[in-house]
């Protein structure tokens, strides 16, 4: 991280006006960032009725964990949704490791002859593309993605811009080691395996947070590919749901249901509670995530 | 990207012909191979499925079986005065996405990289950061538990407050700046690291020099840090001109896509394109649009990577 600079002198309007500026400003935006998550937490552990009394208040009168027992009591579509995620994350995070480290190798290698040419190749992908409908054509048409997992998988296994990271990363990692190992005989996939990698753990660790990041946070691929719901990601089962949700409130609303007084459906607190609960293994990545992603990215600045 | 000759690659296998160098390299384009022919599949395959805007098509009878229409999508889509708002709207709001997210992107670096309480800065750091790690779909719902008209959190605030709380969700005037607070609410704390990365590597000595000659902390930041960080800038300048004209779709899709009425306030290519592939307009319309989206995006980033080529040839993209 960037060092200290300052030794200037303190007391001054201007050192104080600076100052103050800075703290205010990441003060207020970081509450605006950090409330809403506090909210919703905290929303989804109130009752219903106390909800509809009051609103959405950071400090709740009745905690309750009726939402959540809601959302779960019918866990086999969530569980499947989960297994789904976890599975789609975990192949996903590693293809795609394995996919851009690899190639990455290839063209910072020095000796390796058309690694220009290649690399223009792959580089033209990302200035012009021919959209998306041809795209999902041939997804859906030809290779038969719907309701597979290949379809969750596939479509985000490989980027071009990651690739280049792993490439620039990999050219700073002197080739010199290699050509030792040359020598007495080691292949190239030897190098890659035993000394490239090992020695590029933060590059990795980079990568496979974003991949793994990407892969749980989809919705978009399963909305493209997933009619069946067994095959649904974790987050387009959310929307599904809340849409459901926003469906039967729309319902009551027009007096095409009957909802007796005593009766009142806890719509608000469950949609929060399934948020935190789709939401919820992620976080645990960010203080991991917060560490390696200014390292990564440094080093990979996209120029290359 | 550059492509720099090398220094020290064997030079010796030039003059030995092409399946000498095939063989030298052969495990080389093994292991390229599989994303060699990933980008093939679902790069360059597409690129030739672009035929399809010049095409009527039927899915029954495939790309190659329906039959040719010329220009007609196109016509269509500029008869029915769909394509100009549609890219009035994508590039407006890129437009506004880019500028307003580098002010305060380069802002936030500076001020984090400034702060000297360090719990403070971990801290709100990390908040910032918070929202970069959720989904659309759950922010989307995050939004709305916000926003909601009769117990959102805003509303609340606001009747307390004595004043008339409008209805959000049916009226679309509000939606243009909520937009773009939203993708900076988003987006700020993830695009401030690859800035805090650059003023790290910012020379000390010339924050040294600048304090003997008596420059505060405001001359500092204006006369080196900013100017220091001018060539990431228009690098991340660049990359995102590449893709001006292809809006955020998550986001839009999120928040505004599913409401007729919030959607007058930001219809994009992207929106149309999807709900043409999902059949609420004929497809090869969607795709017609699709291919206007991409070659001005091409035609875009051509042009800025050669104006910036002509002014300050280090900077360029390739």
């Amino acid at each position: 991280m960037a060092h200290r600079h300052h030794r200037r002198l303190p007391g001054s309007a201007s050192e104080i006006s600076f100052r103050a500026l800075g703290y205010v400003l990441l003060f207020s935006f970081g509450l605006i960032c950090v409330i809403p998550f506090v909210l919703i937490i905290v929303s989804s552990f109130t009752s219903e009725s106390a909800l509809v009394r009051n609103g959405f208040t950071l400090f709740p009168e009745e905690f309750s964990l009726e939402a959540y027992k809601m959302v779960f009591t019918n866990p086999e579509r969530i569980g499947r949704a989960y297994l789904n995620t976890i599975f789609v994350t975990c192949v996903g995070t590693v293809t795609s490791l394995f996919l851009n480290t690899l190639t990455g190798y290839v063209l910072s290698r020095r000796d390796f002859k058309w690694r220009n040419g290649f690399s223009f190749f792959f580089f033209f992908t990302t200035l012009f593309s021919g959209g998306l409908i041809p795209w999902y054509l041939l997804c859906t048409q030809t290779l038969h993605f719907k309701n597979t997992y290949y379809g969750l998988i596939l479509p985000m296994a490989f980027s071009v811009w990651n690739m280049i990271i792993a490439k620039n990363f990999m050219k700073g990692i002197p080739y010199e080691i290699s050509e030792s190992a040359k020598m007495d005989g080691a292949g190239e996939l030897r190098i890659y395996f035993q000394m490239y990698l090992p020695i590029s753990k933060p590059l990795l660790a980079t990568l496979g947070l974003f991949a793994a990041l990407g892969y749980w946070n989809d919705w978009y691929n399963s909305m493209l590919f997933s009619t069946k719901e067994e095959m649904q990601s974790l987050q387009y089962f959310l929307q599904d749901m809340l849409s459901t949700i926003q469906a039967l409130k729309q319902l009551i609303a027009d007096g095409h249901m009957e909802v007796t007084e005593n009766l009142v459906l806890p719509t608000t607190a469950m949609r929060m509670a399934m948020t935190c609960v789709v939401t919820g293994p992620i976080i645990f990545l960010y203080p991991l995530v917060q560490r390696y992603f200014v390292k990564g990215l440094t080093i990979g600045a996209v120029k290359g | 990207m550059k492509h720099p000759s090398g220094g020290g690659a064997p030079k010796k296998s030039d003059k030995r012909g092409f399946l000498y160098d095939l063989k030298k390299n052969r495990v080389y384009l093994l292991l390229l191979s599989p994303a060699l022919l990933y980008v093939i599949v679902f790069s360059y395959i597409p690129m030739g499925g672009v035929i399809m805007a010049f095409k009527n098509y039927n899915y029954s009878k495939g790309l190659f079986g329906s039959p040719w229409v010329g220009m007609k999508n196109f016509e269509f889509l500029t008869v029915s005065n769909k394509l100009w708002p549609l890219t009035r709207n994508t590039l407006l709001y890129n437009f506004a996405f880019i500028t307003v997210g580098m002010v305060m992107e380069v802002g936030f670096a500076i001020v984090i990289n400034e702060m000297r309480c360090r719990w403070f800065k971990k801290t709100f750091q990390s908040f910032i950061f918070l929202p970069y790690f959720i989904s659309w779909v759950t922010a989307a719902a995050v939004i709305q538990t916000m926003l909601d008209f009769d117990n959102g959190l805003i509303s609340h605030v606001v009747r307390a407050l004595g004043m008339e709380m409008p209805n959000i969700y049916t009226n679309a005037k509000p939606w243009p700046f909520l937009l773009v607070f939203f993708r900076m609410w988003k987006g700020v704390g993830y695009g401030s690291i690859v800035y805090l990365g650059a003023i790290a590597g910012i020379d000390q000595e010339l924050y040294e020099v600048a304090e003997i000659d008596g420059a505060n902390s405001w001359q500092k930041v204006f006369h080196i840090t900013i100017p220091q960080l001018v060539p990431t800038m228009i690098i991340m300048f660049l990359l995102a001109c590449g893709q001006i004209f292809r809006g955020d779709f998550g986001m839009f899709y999120q928040l505004i896509g599913n409401n007729g009425v919030l959607l007058e306030a930001g219809d994009i290519l992207d929106l149309y394109i999807y709900r043409a592939m999902a059949g609420n307009a004929n497809i090869s319309y969607g795709a017609a649009a699709g291919l206007y989206q991409s070659v001005l995006c091409f035609i875009t980033i051509l042009l800025a990577n050669y104006i910036v080529k002509r002014i300050q040839p280090d900077y360029t993209l390739f």
